[in-house]
């Protein structure tokens, strides 16, 4: 049970795909500025990450290993192609916001990740929640980075006003920067900070020790 | 077992298998889900051209809203409502006319050289549908179909007209893919609402309607046909002029509009 309960909460904190494994930071990026985009995204990748686990666990014993990666691949994008046309029907608005990122999904790392390093070796159940708990630590991330992003640039949370913009006769002034991709970076790298302080074991050795008073000629 | 994976037949028999069943599944889901999509994209569609026209009541059904619209092809090149017989020439049903796919249909449609097409739209379909509101058997308002490149995509849009064919009902897009809270922002009620009122043509009959950056000047006697730029947004409002100057202009809908001014409906 334990072993459950590492598999599907355990990439949430201690091994967050985004914040330790820095895997899928494109869409990361791309998806965030707003929350409802953001969690439907979530949703999305993780529904695609558990089954595209699920399926090639099934199979694994069958796939040989010099097509294994194409394999994976068809699995994948059929999944995500799945997912595109049951959200144009279903969430029409949703889907014209998501637009290409729902088909890129099949380019996220995290997918293919642990395609290869877990449902190659693992049984099908155990797959599925492997790939249930890293699209949760998918989402938390996701969420996380959505929440300040939309807070800070738009003053709005879910699309409701939470701090009425100057433009639209109130007092806080937003943050334009925050709309725009790269502020995803600083915001993920305040939060692997904090994560990394508070969980010294993620901390990786420094390839290089920076030594006191040295000179730059020394250093080369 | 793993052994006999790497043999050549396994493989092939494996790719084959697999390709056969997630075809099958991907079809499956396509051709199942196509009405629905179908369905929600002429919703959507609908559903824009009242908002452009400012005819969404909350409550009431956009089908039934739309049973007061007229639609209408026009031929763009002579400036005048395509005949029946033109239509049926050219195979296209008023109903289901699709503009988009008609502009990649070279009998529709014509490649525009680089000095006609500051819209950046690369080819313009011959009809265009228009969209009439009518009180009795006098056109009320119109709503125009305009599409033209911003900073990333190509933005869609309608243009609702009142019956002087000049003063702007109601402006929006209804597919566009430019930066959330920046050139996203064309979708803001706010900014949408600065177009109401304003003016397309000049005196001399010029599509002279623009953004203009930090603000209009109400001062100025050209007020009346600017709009504010969104900030942080300068290639989508550029892009935005250029394509309601562009459809409104001579290549576009401006005679159809000129001679509608004139004569009245037909």
């Amino acid at each position: 049970m334990s072993e459950v309960k590492k598999v599907l909460f355990g990439p949430i904190l201690a091994n967050n795909p985004i914040a330790l494994q820095i895997l899928g930071i494109c869409s990361a990026l791309a998806v965030t500025s707003s929350m409802s985009v953001s969690l439907v995204m979530a949703i999305a990748l993780t529904l695609v990450t558990a089954f595209s686990n699920f399926f090639i666990s099934i199979i694994r014993n069958h796939i040989p290993s010099s097509i294994r990666i194409i394999v994976q691949m068809i699995i994948i994008a059929s999944l995500v192609i799945v997912v595109d046309q049951v959200l144009r029907a279903f969430a029409f608005e949703i889907s014209k916001q998501l637009s290409v990122f729902v088909g890129l999904i099949i380019t996220n790392c995290i997918v293919m990740g642990r395609a290869e390093a877990y449902a190659m070796q693992n049984g099908p159940v155990m797959s599925f929640l492997d790939g249930i708990g890293n699209g949760l630590g998918y989402s938390a991330m996701l969420m996380v980075v959505a929440f300040f992003r939309e807070l800070l640039g738009a003053g709005k949370l879910f699309g409701h006003v939470v701090f009425q913009t100057v433009q639209n006769g109130g007092w806080y002034q937003p943050n334009g920067l925050m709309l725009l991709p790269p502020s995803a970076f600083f915001v993920i790298g305040l939060i692997i900070w904090v994560l990394r302080s508070a969980k010294k074991e993620q901390v990786e050795e420094p390839e290089f020790k920076i030594a006191a008073n040295s000179r730059a000629q020394e250093a080369l | 077992m793993a052994s006999g994976n790497e043999s050549i037949k396994k493989t092939i028999l494996v790719a084959l298998a697999l390709c056969l069943v997630c075809s099958i599944f991907v079809a499956a889901a396509a051709v199942g889900l196509k009405p629905i999509q179908k369905a929600n994209k002429a919703l959507d569609r609908k559903q824009n051209i009242l908002a452009a026209a400012g005819m969404l009541e909350p409550g009431k059904s956009v089908d039934e809203l739309f049973k007061r619209v007229e639609t209408r092809i026009v031929n763009l090149n002579t400036g005048e409502f395509a005949t029946p017989e033109e239509l049926k020439a050219a195979g296209i049903n008023p109903q289901t006319y699709d503009q988009k796919a008609a502009a990649q249909n070279p009998k529709l449609s014509r490649a525009l050289p680089a000095d006609e097409d500051p819209a950046d739209i690369k080819r313009r379909a011959k009809y265009a549908p228009v969209y009439l509101v009518m009180s009795g058997d006098k056109i009320n308002k119109i709503v125009l179909p305009v599409h033209g490149y911003g900073l990333w995509s190509t933005m869609y849009g309608f243009i609702a007209l009142k019956n002087d064919y000049s003063t702007v009902v109601g402006f929006g897009f209804y597919d566009q893919g430019e930066t959330p809270g920046l050139g996203g922002e064309v979708d803001n009620p706010n900014w949408k609402a600065l177009w109401k009122g304003k003016e397309v043509y000049n005196n001399q009959g010029k599509p002279v309607i623009r953004l203009v950056k930090g603000g209009v000047n109400n001062a100025s006697p050209d007020a009346i046909h600017e709009v504010d730029a969104l900030s942080g947004a300068t290639l989508t409002s550029r892009g935005v002029t250029h394509l309601v100057q562009y459809w409104m202009g001579k290549h576009g809908f401006g005679p159809f509009l000129a001679k509608l001014r004139s004569k009245g409906v037909q």
